[in-house]
């Protein structure tokens, strides 16, 4: 069963845990700067919202490559960045419309959510269980792929 | 079924691999004029970089993965395409016959008019085989002269500048990148590319090229001009090394002398083997809302084809690797009997200048609606945002590069900002958290 992370904005409370654990995980140092989930802070509405790659069915950003380094892992459905094939052209970032391929410049290559390989960082650490790693079927990410399709050449259906 | 696919560039190429998952007994032909394996022309400037080697540049990595999917790679040029007859004349005189016909040929690059665009040591930098004969002569410290500082131009701009050489760039448009972005943002591009050593010349037309030799003997210089030779700039024609075997005239009335010229000044669809075969075309193939073209059976994908532009709802050619991919995707679909429409692609486009990088989506220069311009020189950032009521039809950015995407979630889903868009008119660069709080909102 493929499993994907349910993000719950409702239970989040902007700890960060979900940052410094991703940051740590993938780049080896506590900086929220450098995570690959990032907490958005709606303070006028007192709300938090965590949000990072949904691992779309569209895959804009592995269409895009030029290069072929995006590639999708058939076991948890994510889509990786392949840094030896990675030329740094970024048109994946400008490809994906829900911006969550970013261009790092220290390494001239670009980094996304891959999942931890199945075993998200991220979820590990949110204590309120606003991030959970559960199967795809039952998360909340309908919505945002609803959203996705909005964007996509949908087809239509005869 | 025998599908056929003229290009094997990122168009023909995902149209291939999605025609195999859709239909898993066609014969699938794809036919590229190179004689390389497919390969990404965008991934040129890292190759002339030393980034990648040339296989760095090829759009598959596997050896075997054409193969693996059943489809047939040909490497011969496609002269004509009779749609009576359903075939494809090749170079060495074969017939191949379609059921279904993807053109997916792209585009080359345009050769100005110019005296002296045919000499040795001018080159377009399009291909691989061009690539390869710039790195032989784009070695450091050589007076390179590039024509153009368009989207292409600029990428090319990089690459020769990280190779060292002495660079000169010739734009005849006010600024660089004039077709990608506004003067603000042209203007900071030249800025820090002068501050990097290049030298960069706009308003200005290359208007003749000729072998150094000819000047000499029709004017050799005294010794008094000898003398200034010495104190003038390398790269003016005065300050010519041995090597630079060429002399290009300027608008402006200055010589440079080069080493090397390379061509920069747009490109035009690869539409000219279609002549007679009946397809309608215009700037690119024609097509309908599915790609088809006006002849049953045919379709036309990439930057050959005039496909329906999202923002205008109108058909033009947007020659950018999305586009191209997007277009074979939904071309395959198609053609396999899976009805899909095309809802139009988005122009937008990525640059990185010598470190500095920039982007614009959709209508970047705005439809007179409201717009908002943050700049930031010291710093070199510079974000603009057009709006049509309260929706973003159009970005360009400079110096950002933090979750550029969602510039084209908001601008193509055409999501309306609600309040959201007072906080960005006031605070542009807060586009990311405008998008999270309009899909969880």
């Amino acid at each position: 069963m493929q499993k994907a992370l349910l993000i719950d904005p409702g239970k989040c409370t902007g700890c960060r845990q979900c940052e410094m654990a991703c940051s740590f995980e993938k780049e080896g140092v506590f900086n929220p700067a450098k995570s690959r989930i990032r907490v958005f802070d709606f303070h006028t509405e007192a709300r938090f919202v965590p949000y990072t790659c949904t691992q779309c069915e569209q895959a804009w950003c592995k269409t895009a490559c030029p290069v072929g380094a995006i590639t999708l892992d058939a076991r948890t459905g994510a889509k990786i960045v392949h840094d030896n094939h990675c030329v740094g052209c970024k048109v994946c970032t400008i490809a994906c419309p829900f911006g969550t391929v970013n261009y790092n410049v220290d390494t001239g290559k670009v980094v996304k959510c891959d999942l931890c390989g199945g075993n998200p960082a991220c979820a590990t650490a949110c204590p309120t269980n606003a991030i959970t790693y559960i199967d795809a079927e039952q998360t909340g990410y309908e919505r945002m792929r609803a959203w996705a399709a909005k964007t996509d050449n949908a087809p239509v259906v005869a | 079924m025998r599908y056929v696919i003229v290009g094997a560039g990122p168009a023909g190429v995902v149209a291939a691999e999605t025609i195999r998952k859709l239909d898993a007994d066609g014969t699938i032909t794809l036919i590229g004029d190179e004689p390389e394996p497919p390969y990404s022309r965008m991934a040129i400037p890292y190759y002339l970089v030393g980034k990648i080697g040339e296989e760095g540049t090829h759009l598959r990595h596997d050896p075997d993965h054409f193969r693996n999917l059943r489809i047939d790679h040909v490497q011969r040029r496609v002269t004509r395409v009779d749609p009576n007859s359903n075939t494809v004349v090749l170079d060495d005189g074969r017939h191949l016959q379609y059921n279904q016909l993807l053109i997916a040929t792209g585009a080359s690059p345009i050769r100005p008019p110019i005296p002296g665009l045919d000499l040795p040591g001018v080159h377009t930098c399009w291909t691989l085989a061009d690539a390869r004969r710039i790195a032989e002569l784009a070695t450091p410290g050589s007076h390179v002269v590039l024509m153009g500082a368009g989207f292409v131009g600029t990428i090319v701009l990089e690459a020769l500048a990280m190779r060292d050489v002495e660079l000169t760039v010739v734009e005849m448009g006010d600024r660089m990148v004039p077709r990608m972005m506004d003067e603000t943002a042209g203007n900071m591009l030249r800025n820090w590319c002068e501050a990097k050593g290049v030298h960069v010349r706009t308003g200005t037309r290359i208007t003749s090229i000729h072998p150094a030799g000819n000047k000499e003997e029709e004017d050799k210089p005294g010794i008094l001009s000898r003398l200034i030779d010495a104190v003038t700039p390398a790269g003016t024609e005065d300050g010519a090394k041995p090597e630079d075997g060429l002399r290009v005239e300027l608008s402006n009335g200055e010589t440079l002398a080069a080493h090397l010229v390379v061509v920069s000044a747009g490109v035009k669809p690869n539409i000219g083997f279609l002549e007679g075969s009946g397809l309608a075309v215009d700037q690119g193939i024609l097509v309908d809302d599915h790609l088809r073209t006006n002849h049953p059976g045919i379709y036309a994908a990439g930057d050959v084809c005039q496909g329906r532009d999202i923002m205008s709802r109108e058909f033009h050619v947007h020659a950018i690797q999305p586009t191209a991919t997007e277009h074979g995707r939904v071309a395959a679909y198609n053609m396999t009997g899976h009805e899909m429409a095309f809802v139009g692609s988005l122009n937008m486009n990525v640059l990185d200048t010598l470190g500095l990088i920039s982007s614009s989506f959709g209508v970047w220069e705005g439809k007179g609606g409201q717009s908002v311009r943050l700049v930031d020189e010291e710093r070199w950032r510079y974000l603009r945002l057009e709006f049509e009521e309260d929706r973003l039809v159009g970005a360009q950015s400079v110096g950002m590069t933090e979750n550029i995407g969602a510039l084209r979630g908001l601008i193509q889903t055409g999501v309306p900002l609600g309040e959201w868009k007072d906080v960005l008119l006031a605070q542009p660069q807060r586009f990311m958290e405008a998008y999270v709080g309009r899909i969880q909102g």
